[in-house]
């Protein structure tokens, strides 16, 4: 018999860690993400994980205990939120540049000043650049078969992996998640085995000051630089894609569960309106989908599931058939326009897609995003294209910006 | 076992052309900590002096496991090894945490005062060389008033040095000691002694630095004797809440007699714009807590 149990988003998390059997759990509380912290806490004191949970002070801490265990040689596991993230930044990329496959979760939440406890995704999007895998969830079952996968694809490149997924919306919503059992785990996941050991039968210093230039050990042979080290991490990333693809796949044929390794698509076969997002709002896209193909609007929806590495080969073939393309996103860089968009548009740079795209900005702080909102923005994005406007856009959807009142004079 | 100069371990863990200046007072005392750890000890380094005398890569000249973490977080870097090592059933290694003043009074405090908090097995060892060095001899807070820094440096550091062994204290750790490097016998018993103990164990040692602190490179040990002959640094240990003199401090709290100030001061550059009023503060607060100390030793 399956054992399926209604659950939250962060219960899901929880008994994914508790299958994946980290050694040292290290967490600092923080809203959305709280629940997960104190969940993993009573499974170890009531000796049902057995790992060491380090209550650390601060968010700095939890990341940095998780790099040095994990450097000795133990399993890890990490979550965060919003300003938890941000105070980690220095160990994100710390994680990163010393190779670590260290597993988090983040809970995403807007982030302060002001201070807002409700969902967007700026916390996650602004730490893009911090050499970790980002892949986002879109329900609690997800949340739970994409952690068990992050630590296989961890472990496989050396590289960290952040499973993303919406506070609130996700996080504390209850839905029916299956728990696979612990042979299955067993199956799928091999024993972390550290790229380097410290030990003092062959003590070495890890992480020194680097010069430039590459230099000789000493017995003569010529080490990498800072710069190739940086390039074996961006190498790693370039593969790491088949390997999140392969987990995925694994995952499905031991489950039936697939969730997409770098993207995943909806009723896109035939559709020239195509929608995306990453997240939660992005199934709300596919309820919109549902309503306009009510409509007869040939509409779809490709959703961004693994974020970093970007899927560029997976988008420019996905939206080849594209006659408009509508991007939600929960973030922005500002000064610009939506991460997401962004980067998509340079993936399609060179490619076949030409389609307008238009960037609706949405959620920010946890502003609740209806589907029916997502339906007239598409729909207004169909009808601009189809009075032949061809120029991109960056739209606040459901946002008061006093616009309208200056036009009104 | 009571162990003397001629007990010592000799294996030497740090061999010569470590990148340390001429004359450093940190790599006397490392040299000293890592015979009393012996193998089986890991290293936690911060940026810092002890991330540069550990060496560029791909080489190093100190032979023991070291792993180096960003400024504030050496402590929490030491409670990720211990509880690594714990995961997985490693026994018997001592994890030092070994940080400057900057990585301890300031940017590392936070880290620290949570990991004594949790009483984590480990020792915290803080090198006070009394400035930011590595960057190029910057004020900290554990920087005397009194001394020119290159941030503070025309009018002299006008505060006085945070008071971090109450600070320390104040978490109630099995053991807190103090150890300078011109008495590596007192130094090396001190850490012998902390490595068969369990829980946070905190070793505050003072540090000379001849460009730091502006004297002649072959003067460290001289200083560094003065600092304690004066009392401005006194060598104890505190184990379960109780204060006890050692050493050079013993000795002179016992029959012996405190050396001014002033021939502490004059020897060093840093403190050439120091005027009489700070001399006589400071002389003032090593007074006060050289007599509280001597009625802690009493009580
Ligand atoms: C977050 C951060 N801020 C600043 C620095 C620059 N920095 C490196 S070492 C150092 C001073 C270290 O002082 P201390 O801990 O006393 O050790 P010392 O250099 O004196 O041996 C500073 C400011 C850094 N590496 N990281
Ligand atoms: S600056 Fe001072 S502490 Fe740093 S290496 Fe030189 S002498 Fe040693
Ligand atoms: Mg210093």
């Amino acid at each position: 018999m399956n054992d399926v149990r209604i659950i939250t988003g962060n219960e899901a998390a929880a008994q994914a860690v508790k299958l994946a059997k980290p050694g040292v759990i290290a967490a600092y509380p923080i809203t959305p993400q709280t629940s997960l912290a104190e969940l993993l806490s009573e499974y170890v004191e009531r000796g049902e994980l057995k790992a060491e949970y380090v209550r650390v002070e601060s968010e700095h801490s939890s990341l940095t205990v998780c790099i040095s265990a994990s450097t000795v040689g133990a399993r890890v596991f990490t979550a965060t939120s919003s300003n938890g993230l941000l105070y980690m930044h220095e160990q994100l990329h710390w994680a990163s540049g010393s190779r670590l496959p260290v597993v988090m979760c983040c809970v995403n939440r807007g982030v302060g000043a002001p201070w807002s406890i409700f969902n967007d995704q700026q916390d996650s999007f602004s730490q893009r650049d911090t050499g970790w895998i980002q892949i986002y969830c879109r329900d609690n079952q997800e949340i739970l078969d994409t952690v068990i996968q992050a630590y296989r694809i961890a472990e496989e490149v050396y590289i960290p992996v952040m499973v993303c997924y919406d506070g609130f919306i996700l996080s504390h919503t209850m839905m029916p998640v299956e728990i696979p059992d612990s042979g299955l785990i067993e199956k799928f996941l091999p024993p972390y085995r550290p790229h380097t050991i410290l030990s003092s039968d062959d003590p070495k210093t890890i992480n020194p000051v680097f010069f430039p230039s590459r230099r000789e050990n000493s017995k003569g042979v010529l080490c990498d630089g800072y710069m190739e080290m940086r390039y074996k991490l961006q190498a790693a990333f370039e593969k790491s894609r088949e390997i999140i693809v392969a987990a995925s796949n694994e995952w499905a044929a031991l489950t039936g569960r697939d969730h997409g390794g770098m993207i995943w698509e909806y009723k896109t076969e035939d559709a020239e309106l195509v929608l995306t997002g990453m997240g939660s709002i992005a199934t709300e896209a596919t309820m919109a989908v549902d309503a306009l193909r009510d409509e007869r609007i040939r509409a779809g929806v490709v959703g961004i599931r693994t974020y970093r590495p970007f899927p560029k080969e997976d988008v420019a073939q996905a939206f080849k058939k594209a006659k408009a393309i509508v991007v939600f996103e929960k973030c922005i860089s500002y000064g610009y326009e939506g991460g997401l968009c962004s980067d998509l548009k340079a993936a399609f740079y060179g490619t076949d897609v030409r389609a307008p795209i238009h960037n609706y900005i949405a959620g920010l702080g946890g502003r609740d995003v209806k589907t029916g909102e997502l339906v007239d923005a598409a729909r207004a994005t169909l009808d601009t294209v189809g009075s032949g406007e061809t120029g991109n856009k960056t739209i606040w959807l459901n946002c008061h910006t006093g616009i309208e009142a200056e036009d009104r004079g | 076992m009571q162990e003397n100069i001629f007990k010592i371990n000799e294996k030497e863990y740090i061999l010569p052309g470590n990148r340390a200046c001429q004359g450093c007072g940190l790599s006397l005392a490392y040299r000293y900590i890592l015979k009393a750890l012996r193998e089986n000890t890991i290293v936690a380094i911060p940026p810092s002096c002890l991330c540069v005398l550990h060496g560029l890569y791909p080489t190093t000249s100190v032979i023991v496991p070291a792993l180096n973490t960003t400024f504030a977080s050496n402590a929490a870097s030491a409670s990720g090894i211990v509880a690594g090592l714990n995961a997985l059933n490693i026994p018997d290694i001592t994890v030092l945490a070994l940080s400057g003043d900057g990585g301890t009074y300031d940017i590392g405090i936070q880290s620290l005062s949570g990991a004594a908090e949790r009483n984590t097995d480990f020792i915290f060892a803080c090198y006070d060389n009394e400035g930011y060095m590595n960057t190029g001899t910057q004020r900290s807070g554990a920087t005397p008033m009194g001394a020119l820094t290159t941030t503070t440096p025309v009018l002299t550091k006008q505060e006085p040095k945070k008071d971090f062994l109450k600070i320390m204290e104040a978490h109630h750790i099995p053991y807190l000691a103090t150890v300078s490097p011109s008495y590596p016998i007192d130094l090396y018993e001190k850490f012998v002694k902390a490595k068969r103990i369990r829980g946070t164990r905190y070793i505050h040692i003072d540090t000379p630095c001849p460009p730091g602190w502006g004297y002649p490179v072959r003067d460290t040990v001289k200083v560094g004797k003065l600092a304690v002959e004066t009392g401005l640094f006194i060598l104890f240990e505190i184990e379960n809440d109780r204060f006890r003199f050692t050493g050079r401090s013993k000795t002179i709290a016992e029959r012996g007699k405190l050396t001014p100030l002033v021939n502490y001061v004059e020897k060093q550059g840093r403190f050439k714009k120091m005027s009489i009023e700070q001399l006589g503060t400071l002389q003032a607060s090593v007074n006060s807590r050289w007599n509280e100390c001597l009625k802690r030793a009493e009580g």
